[in-house]
């Protein structure tokens, strides 16, 4: 498969936490090739590594030993400013939605249009209500999170990670508060940004009406990739 | 207000909207931006009163130059100054004309409240060293025991001063003598005396026996016009080349005594460490609040992160909320302090007021401080890890 059909590629990827005698090895030898506009998910057991390779492939954590291509730029020895900018072209999905209190719906998922910079207010605050409304949240666009059921606040953190036309979704169990209407449109709407705008998707979860989604399924234990089955 | 703000900042006003969340801690924030700028407002009018009333007196008179003993820190102490210096500095082709001016407390047993009245005695034949409010009516003086008395002083009723007039005169005992007040002027009481009396030089010698008419406490000379000060000070230091004499300029002598009351004197230096207090309670009041709720908002700020804002965003949210809490404290601030010093210079009858340029830089002072409060406080922002979020 040729780099530039790739979103990530992770080579020889080794993490540790800790130092001294309590330095602990979480990851080991981890070679994943993840393809554009590809469907990912990844599961295992707890502790199995998901979480830590689902942050060094977002960079949010520094790579300690090899290497991580992600949208063709090395993350091994990347800059903070590096880092930030890249990011920038990711939509994260955290479990616990995150939402910041104090804005709407609407605000909440306007601040990842914000961070990619200047736009015409009329035009985000229209793409802001559109991927709310996909989500089934029209009728909550300017309610403020603590009047939201935790389902909905799940779908406005989707709405804030889709929003800016994400290059990669990284998300971790982002449908385990929806019900499975929701997380099915959820799951169809990642799938279809990724047929239509090449947007991949690497998704850790339990849920096993999700992995029949999939197009690819990696199987992390005990810090090894022990499992990649391609299912398209 | 979110809509201009949004317009302003290019960006969505999350510090405004943060604040106004929790609007409970946001008018906690308020009251102590406010309390601060209070306490900024009292001492700086204070201080500001003390120049004021500390030129007071100056402006009775009219000089170029000031002749005073090299202890004489203020109009109202020091030693005294020999006559024989203001011959000698009429020598200098500029100086047209000198006159001595006595200064001495006059207390006033006013029953209930005794006052203590500065008095000032001139040679009333030589009214150009007068204002000419003053220099209208001082022919009174020419009487023995006459006197012109400040109708601001404290402890006068206003109608009492309103009743003082050639045809009703008001005579009071004092230093073992009847003085007759036939006219008044505006004085004012200061942090010195609480009002001012004006008495020609003879009336002042018999209420002060010990003094000589040889050894005013100052010296005023007045130049022919065009002359320069400076110029005929350095020279008058040559021609008078006493070491226990003070020459200055009259403009240089009410900076010099500004300076001396607000720097060397316990009641200025007080009044300047209370500003400092007061910007320090500022900052730390709004660093406190500010660091709370950069704490709270941890977790979504580490969400940012993640998302891809960078540390100049979060500096301009927690500036933004500082500033905000800057200027919207300082309009309460502002009020409360205008009717602090408002009821205060009534009781005290001193000039206690918030002058533009104060207003402007306590405002100014408030903002920038508040910005460097909330500075300090995203120092906090290094502990959200968004790496910590999954």
């Amino acid at each position: 498969m040729p780099d530039e059909d790739l979103s990530i590629r992770a080579s020889a990827l080794n993490h540790w936490f800790g130092a001294g005698e309590a330095r602990k090895q979480a990851l080991f030898d981890i070679d994943l090739r993840i393809r554009r506009g590809s469907f990912i998910v990844m599961v295992g057991p707890s502790g199995s590594g998901k979480t830590t390779l689902l942050t060094l492939l977002g960079c949010l954590r520094e790579i300690q030993e090899g290497s991580v291509l992600l949208l063709g730029q090395e993350l091994r020895n990347a800059t903070t400013a590096q880092n930030v900018r890249l990011r920038r072209r990711l939509g994260f999905i955290f479990q616990a939605h995150n939402l910041h209190e104090s804005l709407t719906a609407r605000q909440n998922v306007l601040m990842g249009l914000q961070v990619k910079g200047r736009m015409d207010r009329e035009v985000s605050d229209k793409a802001a209500a559109h991927i709310l409304t996909l989500l089934g949240l029209s009728e909550r666009l300017d309610y403020l999170p603590a009047n939201l059921s935790g389902g909905q606040k799940q779908r406005v953190a989707i709405g804030r990670a889709l929003v800016g036309n994400p290059d990669v979704v990284l998300a971790d169990e982002p449908t385990a508060a929806l019900d499975w209407e929701t997380a099915a449109s959820v799951v169809d709407l990642l799938k279809q940004l990724g047929r239509a705008r090449g947007t991949t998707t690497l998704m850790v979860t339990h849920d096993n009406r999700i992995l029949d989604r999939a197009d690819r399924i990696l199987t992390l234990e005990d810090g090894r990739l022990v499992g990649d089955e391609d299912r398209t | 207000m979110s809509r201009l703000l949004t317009r302003l900042l290019g960006r969505l006003p999350i510090g405004w909207l943060q604040l106004v969340h929790q609007r409970g801690r946001f008018a906690a924030a308020l009251s102590g931006v406010a309390f601060a700028n209070v306490l900024v407002f009292v001492q700086l009018g204070l201080m500001s009163s003390m120049g004021v009333s500390t030129l007071r007196p100056y402006q009775f008179f009219q000089g170029d130059i000031l002749i005073s003993a090299a202890d004489a820190n203020t109009l109202t102490d020091g030693g005294n100054v020999a006559r024989q210096w203001m011959l000698q500095a009429l020598a200098d082709p500029d100086v047209v004309d000198g006159m001595g001016l006595f200064v001495a407390m006059v207390p006033w047993d006013r029953g209930e409240t005794d006052i203590s009245l500065t008095t000032f005695g001139i040679d009333p034949f030589r009214t150009a060293f007068l204002a000419p409010e003053i220099a209208a009516d001082i022919d009174v003086l020419q009487v023995q025991d006459a006197a012109i008395l400040d109708r601001l002083a404290r402890g006068l009723t206003q109608e009492e001063a309103a009743a003082i007039r050639l045809q009703t005169p008001l005579s009071f005992e004092t230093q073992g003598r009847t003085l007759t007040a036939y006219d008044t002027f505006a004085g004012g009481g200061g942090f010195v005396g609480d009002g001012y009396l004006l008495v020609s030089d003879q009336t002042f010698l018999s209420l002060f026996p010990a003094r000589s008419s040889g050894a005013p406490d100052h010296i005023l000379l007045r130049l022919r016009p065009g002359a320069q000060p400076d110029a005929v000070v350095d020279r008058l230091k040559t021609l008078i080349a006493d070491p226990t004499l003070r020459i200055r300029s009259y403009a240089d002598a009410m900076d010099e005594e500004v300076r001396f009351q607000q720097t060397q004197r316990p009641t200025g230096v007080i009044f300047g460490f209370g500003v400092l207090i007061g910007v320090l309670v500022g900052i730390v009041i709004v660093f406190q609040v500010l660091s709370a709720d950069v704490a709270d908002h941890l977790r979504e700020y580490a969400t940012f992160k993640a998302m891809g804002y960078g540390q100049g965003f979060f500096l301009g949210v927690v500036v933004e909320e500082a500033v905000i809490l800057g200027v919207l404290g300082f309009i309460p601030g502002v009020i409360a302090g205008w009717g602090i010093l408002t009821l205060m210079a009534k009781v005290t009858t001193l000039p206690l007021f918030i002058s533009f340029g104060m207003a402007v830089t306590v405002f100014i002072g408030t903002v920038v401080f508040s910005a460097l409060s909330g500075m300090i406080a995203t120092r906090r922002l290094a502990a959200a890890d968004p790496a910590d979020l999954f």
